[in-house]
């Protein structure tokens, strides 16, 4: 009996010494990328980074300050179209569908549109927009992160509206609620919390997205505040000076994956915020 | 006596199925109008289920059948095409278990006035400390009306969930079991709210606690495996019940 003991207290080591070194093993990674991106990022974040167009090849300074603008615009119009079509979704297939096929469907769709790889979208979008419409544009670039989005949005809200119970959706319909007062007034308050910190995660994920984009907004030297123009983003700047000959670029390749890095955690910083201060209240 | 009573629901023949499971079977009784009507008897024996008919709270659920009539002051309302919103608006109920929502204590009662279309913030708010003081609970939660109601105990949120129900005031209010998890003082201030209530509501309570059944009913019904054995009087079925089940029950040595 002690030996039994002996052995299980073995087997409770080893599991608990395993699966300490795997997570020792991803924070390990996980810090040296934000060392280097810190290190080798930090020196580039200067006035002119900030605030000039990029420079001609081979020419010192210039900035990036063109594509910090276009990839928030990227961001928030893909989210200000994903998010609100991706909550719906979510919201029929918790509180309206259910059972019913068409819900079925719209879930196994999505399941496949979460795994599929972030540039089968963009050529999606190049095909759908960029051929019709003549050229890359804004428009195409924030309708492909949109396409992204949307299914991570749809799983998430409908995850988080399962975890109503359905016995406070009974009581609010035994009050005599109309389903769309349940659903707006009582159902959503209580996936507020979760529905927030996915959105946000989702808007996270996109926001780092390079692959769509090459196909869709592609890249400018010069400022686009145009619909239906080529757009400078972040990651994509990332990607040209980080193959590019010149040194200059690749510290500035640095310095915009260490802003992006950045403006990532202040956007789940800010869902953690959002989701306490207004949690159940 | 019975000459100056009225009606206020009737069931005639109610079988009731979840799916192809029969769970009621010929259910006849009379809920009178003003009067408190308790249903007692073993556990699983159908009383949540026939309360929820009377609400027609089966219908969320798909594959759930009625077979027979409920008589809302003579109309049937397991008729076709029925508002079921207006329905549930003129028959509250009380949960077994508490189904706060999430949001804050005031904001719960304040949630089923609005649905009343009452918009005036003051009348709310008098309504609102009414109902929790009827409902035992203003003492406690007068600090904290804004606070969320998930953080209330078990037992506070049930008082808060009689509360919401009685604060809109529906012709009829079912309860179930809603005293299983107070504590003896409340269970006291509950029963006289529901003995308060009855001079302007029909209630119908669900309850294991025979001595609770006794002091407030004036009516009682001994339900055992989907039927009901027996409906009549409460002082009659408590002292002299026609039916041996009925009696077994009571007493305590059922089984
Ligand atoms: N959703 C459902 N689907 C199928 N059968 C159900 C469902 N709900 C309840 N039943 C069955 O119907 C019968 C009556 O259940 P009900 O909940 O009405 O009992 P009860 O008298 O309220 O019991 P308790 O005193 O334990 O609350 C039980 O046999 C139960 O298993
Ligand atoms: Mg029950």
């Amino acid at each position: 009996m002690n030996l039994h003991y002996l052995r299980r207290k073995l087997v409770n080591y080893v599991a608990l010494g395993i699966s300490l070194l795997s997570a020792v093993f991803g924070i390990v990674f996980l810090c040296w990328i934000l060392k280097d991106v810190l290190v080798l990022g930090l020196p580039a974040l200067n006035t002119s980074f900030f605030t000039e167009l990029p420079a001609p090849p081979g020419m010192e300074g210039g900035g990036v300050a063109n594509a910090i603008v276009g990839t928030i615009m990227i961001t928030v119009i893909a989210t200000v179209v994903g998010v609100p079509a991706g909550i719906l979704a979510g919201t029929y297939l918790s509180e309206f569908g259910r059972k019913s096929r068409v819900a079925s469907a719209v879930r196994f769709l999505s399941d496949i549109l979460v795994s599929a790889p972030s540039i089968v979208v963009g050529i999606f979008v190049y095909a759908l927009l960029v051929g019709p419409m003549g050229g890359f544009s804004l428009l195409a670039g924030s309708l492909a992160l949109a396409i992204i989005m949307l299914p991570v949005v749809i799983r998430t809200s409908e995850e988080m509206l399962k975890l109503v119970p359905d016995s406070t959706r009974e009581a609010a319909l035994a009050l005599g609620a109309p389903q769309w007062r349940v659903t707006v007034q009582v159902v959503y308050r209580g996936a507020l919390r979760g529905m927030v910190t996915g959105v946000m995660l989702a808007v996270a994920r996109v926001s780092g997205e390079t692959a769509p984009l090459l196909f869709t907004s592609f890249n400018n030297t010069f400022w686009n505040f145009s619909l239906t123009e080529p757009t400078a983003s972040l990651t994509v700047t990332i990607f040209n000076y980080a193959m590019a000959p010149y040194e200059e670029w690749h510290s500035i390749a640095w310095g915009a994956a260490l802003l992006i890095t950045a403006m990532l955690l202040v956007v789940t910083l800010l869902a953690r915020f959002f989701a306490r201060g207004r949690s159940t209240g | 006596m019975s000459d100056k009573m009225t009606e206020k629901m009737e069931v005639k023949g109610l079988n009731f199925y979840y799916g192809t499971k029969q769970a009621l079977k010929d259910i006849n009784l009379a809920v009178q109008e003003g009067e408190i009507t308790a249903l007692i008897g073993p556990s699983g024996c159908g009383k949540t289920t026939f309360l929820r008919c009377l609400n027609r709270m089966h219908d969320l659920y798909p594959g759930n059948r009625y077979e027979g009539e409920i008589l809302l002051e003579g109309k049937n309302i397991l008729r076709k095409g029925i508002d079921l919103i207006k329905l549930r608006s003129r028959i509250g109920m009380v949960f077994q278990k508490p189904t706060p929502f999430p949001m804050s204590i005031s904001d719960n009662i304040a949630f089923g006035l609005k649905l009343k279309g009452i918009r005036n913030r003051g009348e709310i708010e008098g309504r609102v400390e009414t109902a929790l003081k009827d409902s035992a609970l203003f003492d406690e939660v007068k600090d904290r009306l804004n606070t969320p109601a998930l953080s209330l105990s078990g037992g506070q949120q049930q008082r808060l969930c009689i509360a919401r129900a009685v604060a809109v005031e529906p012709d009829v209010i079912l309860m179930d079991e809603p005293c299983s998890a107070l504590d003896p003082v409340a269970t006291v201030k509950i029963e006289d709210l529901m003995s308060e209530l009855k001079s302007n509501y029909t209630v119908v309570i669900v309850t294991h606690n025979m001595q609770q059944a006794a002091r407030v009913s004036e009516y009682t019904g001994f339900f055992m495996l989907g039927e009901v054995m027996e409906f009549d009087r409460t002082k009659r079925i408590f002292t002299n019940p026609k039916n041996k089940m009925t009696e077994d029950y009571i007493t305590g040595r059922f089984g």
